[in-house]
């Protein structure tokens, strides 16, 4: 089936199977593999990707169900070669280790941000429930999402 | 994890929608937001021949007040329900369990009417439905019923949708002023669908209970309403006394499930518990 779909602000067309996932469009098709597959069973949140503004995990969404759709990954969230703060905050406070989780957690956190522009240690918690990461404890991904908020208000 | 292969429509109407349904009989599988089905299909539990994505169709999304209800159609999803600011000043107890569905993620795509009519047996919907007294609107080739939701759950993954029906629409009655209603759950840790759900609402009226509506779900094979629980509290203050009294008949009309996370003795005492705590804190809000 044809479908087209603006990813990462340019409109792109493909040829696929109507049980072709979201994210396997992304990866395999479109050659984006910052969206990373864990779980495969809409619990880890790794395959977070925006879809028309909404997080959404993308092993969980048929790319037939993204024709016409916006679709922003990380490749799409730096501007102009500058690094989105949620980027640069990653980055300063160490919110990734091995850094499989990070491209879905940021993505959370970008919608999170949209939502609630100065959200609470809790609020943030809540926020980020559908990503799974095992290797910080949290900590620092919560110090990155509350520093990038403030950057965000300058 | 790939689905089977399978065919894709995307039927522009309802109308158009229950034509396909009819055409393709029970080969075909309607998809909204597919947070259940695709799963489903995923691990290849099921394998339809043909998908029949009803996520576009317009009309079937979104939220109205009408007669003292809000009518909010299928494809609305678990986000805009919780987020709702109607629904949080008229339904507070519909928006607080539509945000405690699975995550944030989960919600921004699962939709109402994939999930009732998908009837997880720990769903968290059905046990609001239940307690609100919400209507569910069926349109098939004839046009359009509507049901009463404890009449809608049948079983495990069983409801009343007969033939070439589509869930089109719930009906929810504004609960009138001087009432209050929670939604609170003991979650499985992993999943966070409730291994005891229960939706509580009370209307008090000179300091007595004139009317208490409870449905539980997770508990039993199908989201249940309460009803002895319902006949304890009629008429009485709401009292801590009178609540946990009430509360003890919480699974008394239903046969517990036993699984890996609770054994049916646990999940009794989980819904006497839970229903105690959801119908107090239901009754803090009817005073506030």
């Amino acid at each position: 089936m044809e479908i087209s779909l603006s990813i990462n602000g340019g409109v792109r067309s493909f040829d696929v199977e109507p049980r072709t996932l979201l994210v396997h469009l992304l990866r395999d098709e479109a050659g984006l593999t910052g969206t990373h597959i864990a779980c495969e069973t809409t619990t880890c949140g790794a395959c977070t990707v925006l879809m028309d503004g909404q997080a959404v995990k993308s092993c969980t969404v048929l790319a037939v169900q993204a024709d016409g759709a916006e679709v922003t990954t990380i490749e799409g969230l730096a501007e102009n070669g500058k690094l989105h703060p949620l980027q640069e905050q990653f980055w300063e406070k160490h919110g990734l280790q091995c850094g499989f989780c990070t491209p879905g957690m940021i993505l959370t956190a970008a919608q999170l941000l949209e939502r609630n522009s100065d959200p609470s240690e809790e609020e943030i918690r809540h926020g980020i429930e559908g990503n799974l990461c095992r290797c910080t404890g949290y900590e620092h991904i919560v110090d990155a999402i509350q520093a990038a908020a403030a950057d965000m208000k300058k | 994890m790939i689905p089977a292969d399978v065919d894709y429509y995307r039927p522009a109407t309802l109308e158009e929608a229950v034509k396909m349904l009819q055409n393709y009989g029970t080969e075909a599988k309607l998809l909204s937001g597919g947070h259940s089905l695709l799963p489903i299909l995923k691990a290849r539990l099921a394998q339809p021949e043909i998908l029949i994505d009803i996520g576009h169709i317009p009309g079937m999304s979104g939220m109205v007040m009408e007669n003292n209800a809000i009518v909010i159609g299928a494809l609305t999803t678990h986000h805009e329900i919780a987020s709702s600011p109607i629904v949080q000043k008229a339904c507070f107890l519909l928006a607080e369990t539509a945000g405690q569905i699975g995550d944030v993620q989960v919600r921004n795509r699962g939709t109402i009417g994939g999930s009732l009519a998908h009837a997880d047996p720990a769903a968290d919907y059905p046990a609001a439905m239940i307690a609100l007294d919400a209507e569910i609107v069926l349109t098939g080739p004839e046009g359009a019923r509507s049901m009463r939701a404890e009449n809608f759950f049948e079983g495990a993954y069983e409801t009343a949708i007969v033939g070439n029906e589509i869930l089109s629409s719930v009906v929810v009655p504004i609960p009138p002023s001087g009432s209050g209603g929670v939604y609170c759950k003991a979650a499985q840790g992993a999943s966070g669908f409730a291994v005891c759900g229960v939706a509580a609402t009370l209307t008090l009226g000179n300091g007595t209970i004139e009317s208490a509506g409870v449905g539980i779900t997770g508990v039993a094979g199908a989201a249940y309403r309460a009803n002895r629980v319902e006949e304890a509290l009629a008429g009485l203050a709401p009292t801590a006394e009178n609540i946990e009294t009430a509360a003890a008949h919480a699974a008394d009309e239903v046969d517990p499930l036993e699984d890996f996370y609770a054994s049916a003795d646990f999940r009794r005492q989980l819904a006497r518990v839970w229903t105690g705590r959801a119908l107090a804190q239901a009754a803090e809000r009817a005073k506030s």
